[in-house]
């Protein structure tokens, strides 16, 4: 199944040129850019790996795709997102987030359901790796 | 305004018998406010006849210790710091017989951290009075040391973004409909279907409780299993704002913790349940990991006349120091009263962390937020696909907009009336960020979308030229507005 999760997944896949244009709308807002990369996309999997530290200081969006790339070849079935990170007082948060690679055939979730105190219920999500 | 203080002091002043307001010392047309002051701005028509400086000196007066007549008593007190200090009066700009008062209050007239205390005092007995033919509050200002004494929003822009995991977008929801008669199976029906098209959130709606159609158990159950059904089937976290409006506060604690038990990531109330109700309800969410979603229900009783009542944004400011998460704070563009700048200066009001004076959008004061949380603001009612262009515009990331008939009335079923809506956005964003000015060529980006995405394409073929173009009520008196939505 194809998940949804990240600013762009309703929309077709993105190329690099795409990519390139959202990394320059982050290195505009002074956000420094995080790659990450994981085989579990469970919803509540907060921390991927990071493919190094997010890319302080960077003024050109060339760095990012070079660096997308060598993250693509080391990890070429992996779920890869684009993070950008503000450090603004009162945000200090990421500020947008998008796949810009999927595995080529995308997990699924299983959910499992726990009859608990009368008709109330507990759900479990877990991955099912294919 | 131009007028000196005509206070009476010592002996004179408390016989007793009847004085103006102004002589009484409400007015004081030199007073230099103290950074710890509260200041109130109201809107004022006077009776014909009155002064303006004597009613705005009884707007004081009565906003703060004044009685009708003399009392010795005050000499009890250090009554100079309790009294309220009317201290400019400005005519209400080509609106004759209005006048725009300032009033200051000391910050010892308010109790720590209440807005029932708050605003027993600046809206109690004031609007009743009888030498003023209405009364409006229109903007007030709340130093830090006042700011502090309030928690402020249980979750907050941020951490709700980083819990949802939902980052540089506005969010998505719907409210379900019909919005009275489903039962609860047919209910979590309509909010599985959302959900599962696309969007982010779906809601109760505000007369939603406990009724004999669906009692509010099967509502929270139902929902709940729709809830996690998306969420496994597209890898993204959901939620529904299940409503806990109920008649006491011990009944709305009991729904609350079942929403909670559930899994439910957010609940829902009604600004009906009263300011103390809501920071009650604020604290619970505190305590439980919970966002708290808040419907302005009856706001528009006393916002939306301009000579009568309380502004919106008075209104955005309270609940942000009461600490709600989400409020509906107008679409502009939608089918309910707003005037776009006037509803943008609501959204500043609940997002940044310091709003500017800024009378374009109504906003009357400097106001340091002193880093409490930031409110959501939530655009709801009549709009659609079609006008994305113009909402992420005006409204940019940090909102929530809810497709309710938008979602559910489209042609080929909710999915794909949700798809519709998650694709125009995504589709907005992307060129936004592209550098493209998505104010002109919105039409032509959707277009676009919607000749690979075929819900797209119905539901501009089906309400691309909605537009609810009416006269706004509330508007700002410093600039001329447009009386109409842009096309």
């Amino acid at each position: 199944m194809r998940i949804t999760q990240g600013c762009f997944s309703f929309l077709p896949d993105l190329d690099d040129e795409q990519i390139r244009a959202q990394v320059e709308y982050c290195l505009r807002n002074d956000w420094a850019i995080g790659i990450e990369y994981t085989d579990d996309p469970h919803p509540r999997n907060t921390y991927w790996n990071m493919w190094g530290n997010p890319m302080f200081d960077l003024k050109d969006a060339a760095g990012v795709m070079m660096e997308l790339d060598a993250c693509r070849k080391a990890n070429p079935d992996d779920y890869i997102k684009l993070i950008a990170f503000d450090s603004t007082r009162g945000f200090e948060t990421v500020r947008t987030a998008f796949l810009v690679q999927r595995p080529k055939v995308e997990p699924r979730f299983s959910m499992t359901r726990t009859d608990v105190r009368g008709r109330s219920m507990t759900y479990t999500l877990s991955t099912v790796q294919p | 305004m131009e007028s000196k203080s005509t206070e009476i002091k010592g002996k004179e002043r408390y016989k007793a018998g009847v004085l103006k307001y102004a002589q009484m010392g409400y007015w004081n047309g030199e007073y230099e406010p103290k950074p710890t002051d509260i200041i109130a701005l109201f809107r004022i028509t006077p009776q014909d006849g009155v002064d303006p400086i004597e009613a705005a000196a009884a707007v004081a007066g009565e906003s703060s210790t004044a009685t009708w007549t003399v009392v010795w008593t005050d000499r009890l007190t250090a009554c100079d710091s309790y009294r309220a200090k009317a201290y400019r009066v400005d005519p209400v700009p080509g609106q004759p017989g209005q006048y725009f008062v300032y009033v200051a209050y000391d910050y010892i007239l308010f109790e720590e951290g209440s807005i029932a205390n708050l605003t027993a005092s600046i809206i109690g007995n004031v609007f009743s009075f009888k030498p003023l033919k209405a009364a409006r509050l229109e903007d007030m200002y709340f130093p830090p040391a006042y700011v502090k004494t309030f928690k402020g929003p249980p979750t907050g822009v941020v951490v709700e973004r980083e819990r949802l995991d939902k980052f540089g977008r506005p969010l998505l929801g719907a409210t379900t409909k019909p919005k009275l008669g489903l039962s609860g199976k047919n209910y979590g029906r309509v909010v599985y279907e959302g959900l599962k098209g696309g969007l982010d959130f779906m809601k109760d709606d505000e007369n939603i409780n406990s009724q004999p159609f669906m009692h509010w158990r099967d509502r929270f159950l139902y929902c709940m299993e729709a809830v996690n059904k998306a969420t496994a089937e597209t890898g993204e976290i959901k939620g529904h704002y299940l409503n806990v409006t109920a008649g006491t506060m011990e009944e709305m604690y009991r729904r609350a913790e079942l929403a909670k038990q559930l899994g439910s990531v957010i609940v829902m109330i009604d600004l009906v349940i009263g300011y103390t109700a809501i920071q009650s309800m604020s604290e619970w969410c505190r305590q439980n990991d919970m966002i708290l979603h808040l419907h302005r229900a009856g706001h528009g009783t006393y916002t939306r006349q301009k000579n009568h009542g309380v502004s919106f944004r008075v209104i955005a400011k309270w609940m942000r120091l009461a600490g709600v998460d989400h409020i509906h704070a107008g679409t502009a563009v939608g089918k309910l009263e707003g005037d776009p700048k006037t509803v943008q200066g609501y959204y500043n009001v609940c997002r940044e962390s310091f709003t500017r004076m800024d009378l374009e959008r109504g906003v009357f004061f400097d106001q340091d937020w002193c880093d409490i949380r930031k409110v959501m603001p939530v655009a709801s009612g009549g709009i659609h696909a079609g006008q994305m262009h113009q909402l992420l515009d005006l409204f940019h990331d940090d909102v929530v907009l809810q497709f309710g008939g938008g979602t559910i009335g489209h042609p080929m079923g909710i999915q794909a009336g949700a798809t519709a809506n998650r694709v125009a956005l995504e589709a907005m964003v992307l060129a936004r960020n592209e550098g493209r000015d998505i104010a002109n060529e919105g039409p032509e980006i959707l277009r676009a979308a919607a000749k690979w995405c075929k819900p797209l394409e119905a539901a501009l073929d089906t309400w691309g030229n909605i537009t609810f173009n009416y006269a706004s009520t509330d508007t700002s008196d410093f600039v001329p507005t447009p009386a109409v939505a842009a096309e």
